[in-house]
């Protein structure tokens, strides 16, 4: 089969079983779109901005496992796309973006549109590729898929000129089934001492805790790790990154760890004397001060990067392997030993976390005459039972989504944590939606995220995504507001916008149904009646109190035990912000 | 502590960049950095020179083992190994210096490469210390310019760093 380079694209996109492209035409990539015309089995989603691509894309990758592919033009579409990408980077997410370039001939010459996408996006994809030679287009095609999907996964940019796609110049055609890389062996088993080792450090550990992340997510490994702490009967915390792995409705979940996590996680990881990481990365906001950090614990450490490993803080033993078989290995090891973790020891550890969580560090004020936050998030976690696909933005109310939405199943949960995109919600719910048409999709935001890819509300309408954006509209930067309450005496330094649109009417012109909910009791009822709008996407304004805090916190500096709790219920309802 | 990493590197446009990517978003030291093709012409040999502590020349090793287009790497420093930069020095040279110049050369076996009436070029192959020894051993004043090739390595023994 003689096809030309764009055909050739096309099709080694289907070949690969590619569903959706997510993506924005131009000059450079005319012969590509001109052959996407002519198929149906690809259905391209036309954005209103590249980076609302790549957002789509990554949202499509999270909730499905499989790669997200994003099509944009060089020049500007390309640049465009940068943001998207690094978000994908920082979170190990598979993605194959595919990026128009200028003719080969004209490279390096300035020409029209041109940047060195190759150059800019170096430091934040797991691999890039400039294709010249059309007639390794489709086995580049194909290695970007096999990097991109494989061992710690991320995202690929495939540069293409224009030229490599011109419709004249017709070459063989062949998708390959498999390809290796020389320099490239992504699958790694970790030897039978380590497990050895670490079962050694479980069955003397009188203190233990689970902490688990988003590689046990990026490796459905859910299955293993419910299994494996079930067995062990630890108690069991997640990153922000890894929740919805272990349901979060089990009493052995004592919540997210880390800079807004539980009283009771932190405090467990502080006294702990034997931690079990497994696929997460030690990130700042999990561990504080490093100095400060867990100063009795011995670490395992279950990762399939060998560069995760003692890269921030040093561990005991390592397990370097994907998640699934390792965890496979260490349950049968744990099964087939004679000796068992000390009953006791474990008793009195719980009833020492149990005593934490007692303090119950996420209530807040229920009386309030104004919305708070948590409770609309509660509130949708009744209204949605708990089963929809919650996408976020970046701020306060991505950290009430993570802690007033019990992530019962591993792919549910879709947010920006390693870089922490604001204007990834709306996009990603979009892309969710495309892959689950049948199920719920929420997307949390805040009235200042929002608006950052609020244009992708058009995309919506176009496609029938019909999402529900819960807009927790505290007319702050509230994030920014709170760091500056704490840490710059209240100077509230252009963390407020005075004009903030009206979202109800902005929804509205952009075709769908919006709502604007300013009483607690109207909560409720509100959510009900926009998820009994199945097929319109709506946009409810939750007016909430400006006031509210995340709480817990553990500020700069400080370590795990050392965290900032609400001091009195019902004291910031008629705060005044100074 | 000084490292000496010598890596096989896929030969293709952009390798060289994603290394010296690499060290300077990530902070890390390079005290010097050679590349030329080997006898397979698919692969480059790189010899990097950087220090830090165990912890850091650790995720250095680590970091550029995740490169896509790094083949194999070792670090020189685990086993034995021969260390050779070259460097060619020009030097002033007058009735005076002339002999004492060519007597220090003679010590550390370099060879005079150049000669006019008033300089002298100087080439000088060894471990980075013999240079920086050499250096240290004639009149500062005299040196017109220095250039070092940076180290390069191989491991002693049988065994070699290849696919
Ligand atoms: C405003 C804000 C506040 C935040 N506050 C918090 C907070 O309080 N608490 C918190 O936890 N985070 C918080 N974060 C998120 C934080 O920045 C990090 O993104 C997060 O902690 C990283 O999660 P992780 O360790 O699970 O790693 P991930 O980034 O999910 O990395 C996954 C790890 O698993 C490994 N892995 C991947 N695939 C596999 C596999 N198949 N098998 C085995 N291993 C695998 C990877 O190599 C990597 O080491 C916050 C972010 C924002 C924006
Ligand atoms: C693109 C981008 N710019 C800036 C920031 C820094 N930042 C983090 S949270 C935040 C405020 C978010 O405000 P809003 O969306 O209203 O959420 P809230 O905190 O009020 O819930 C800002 C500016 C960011 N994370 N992303
Ligand atoms: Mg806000």
């Amino acid at each position: 089969m003689e096809l030309s380079g764009a055909e050739i694209l096309i099709q080694s996109l289907k070949d690969e079983g590619v569903e959706f492209i997510f993506g924005y035409p131009g000059g450079a990539v005319l012969h590509i779109y001109d052959a996407l015309y002519q198929q149906e089995d690809i259905k391209h989603i036309l954005v209103r901005h590249e980076q609302g691509a790549t957002h789509a894309a990554d949202g499509y990758a999270r909730a499905t496992g499989k790669p997200g592919v994003v099509l944009v033009t060089s020049g500007p579409g390309a640049t465009n796309a940068v943001t998207g990408i690094a978000t994908a980077y920082m979170d190990s997410i598979p993605m194959v973006i595919i990026s128009g370039q200028v003719s080969l001939p004209v490279i390096g010459s300035d020409a029209f549109q041109e940047v060195d996408m190759i150059g800019i996006t170096r430091p934040c994809v797991k691999h890039n590729y400039l294709v010249k030679d059309v007639t390794k287009l489709a086995e580049t095609i194909k290695k970007a898929f096999y990097v991109a999907t494989t061992g710690r996964p991320g995202p690929v940019v495939v540069d293409v000129p224009k030229d490599i796609t011109a419709p004249h110049i017709k070459v063989p055609y062949k998708y390959p089934k498999k390809v290796s890389i020389r320099s490239y062996e992504p699958t790694v088993t970790a030897d039978k001492g380590q497990y050895k080792k670490a079962l050694e450090l479980i069955l003397a550990a009188q203190r233990p805790i689970i902490y688990s992340g988003g590689g046990v997510v990026l490796g459905n490994g859910s299955k293993q790790l419910t299994e494996l702490t079930r067995l062990l009967g630890f108690p069991i915390t997640n990153t922000l990154m890894g929740l919805g792995s272990f349901p979060a409705t089990d009493k052995q979940f004592i919540g997210m760890l880390g800079m807004h996590g539980t009283y009771e996680a932190n405090m467990a990881m502080h006294e702990s004397d034997l931690i079990i990481a497994i696929g997460a990365r030690f990130d700042d906001r999990v561990t504080g001060k490093l100095d400060l950090f867990c100063p009795y614990a011995k670490i395992i450490h279950f990762d399939v990067d060998p560069a995760s490993i003692s890269k921030t803080v040093k561990v005991d033993v390592a397990i370097v392997s994907d998640v699934v078989p390792a965890l496979e290995q260490m349950i049968d090891l744990i099964k087939d030993s004679e000796k068992k973790p000390s009953k006791k020891a474990l008793e009195i550890w719980w009833k020492q976390v149990e005593d934490w969580r007692s303090i119950d560090c996420l209530a807040y004020d229920r009386n309030s005459p104004l919305i708070k936050p948590q409770y609309v998030v509660e509130q949708l976690y009744e209204v949605t039972k708990g089963n929809a696909y919650v996408t976020s933005d970046v701020g306060q109310h991505q950290m009430w989504a993570a802690q007033y939405y019990h992530f019962n199943k591993p792919r549910r949960w879709i947010n920006s944590g390693g870089l922490g995109t604001m204007g990834f919600g709306l996009p990603a719910a979009i892309g969710v939606k495309l892959a689950f048409p049948d199920s719920d999709v929420a997307c949390i935001t805040g009235e200042a995220s929002i608006q950052m890819c609020i244009q992708e509300l058009s995309t919506a309408l176009q496609y029938k995504t019909p999402v529900k954006i819960i807009n927790l509209n505290n007319r702050y930067m509230g994030m920014v507001r709170q760091w500056q309450e704490f840490t710059y005496e209240c100077r509230y330094s252009h963390s407020y916008m005075d004009t903030i649109p009206e979202f109800v009417k902005l929804a509205e012109a952009y075709g769908h149904v919006g709502m604007r909910i300013e009483k607690p009791e109207d909560v409720r009822p509100a959510l009900e009646e926009a998820f009994a709008l199945k097929d319109r996407t709506v946009f409810l304004d939750f007016i909430t109190d400006r006031t509210e805090n995340v709480y817990p916190m553990i500020e700069a500096g400080k370590g795990h035990h050392d965290m900032k709790l609400r001091v009195a219920l019902g004291t910031t309802t008629d705060r005044e912000l100074a | 502590m000084k490292h000496i990493i010598s890596i096989l590197i896929e030969n293709e446009s952009g390798a060289l960049s994603r290394v010296a990517g690499l060290f300077s978003a990530r902070g890390y030291n390079i005290e010097s950095l050679t590349v030329a093709a080997t006898e397979d012409t698919s692969l480059s040999r790189m010899t990097l020179v950087t220090s830090g502590s165990e912890e850091v020349v650790d995720q250095i090793v680590k970091q550029l083992n995740k490169l896509i287009d790094v083949v194999k790497l070792i670090d020189l420093m685990d086993c034995p190994h021969i260390e050779r930069e070259l460097m060619l020095v020009k030097v002033h040279t007058n009735e005076k210096t002339r002999e004492e110049i060519k007597n220090v050369a003679d010590i550390f076996r370099g060879k005079i490469i150049d000669v006019t009436p008033v300089s002298y070029v100087v080439e000088i192959t060894g471990p980075s210390d013999k240079l920086d020894s050499f250096l240290a051993a004639i009149d500062a004043k005299s040196i017109v310019e220095v250039v070092r090739s940076g180290a390069t390595g191989i491991s002693r023994g049988e065994k070699g760093l290849h696919i």
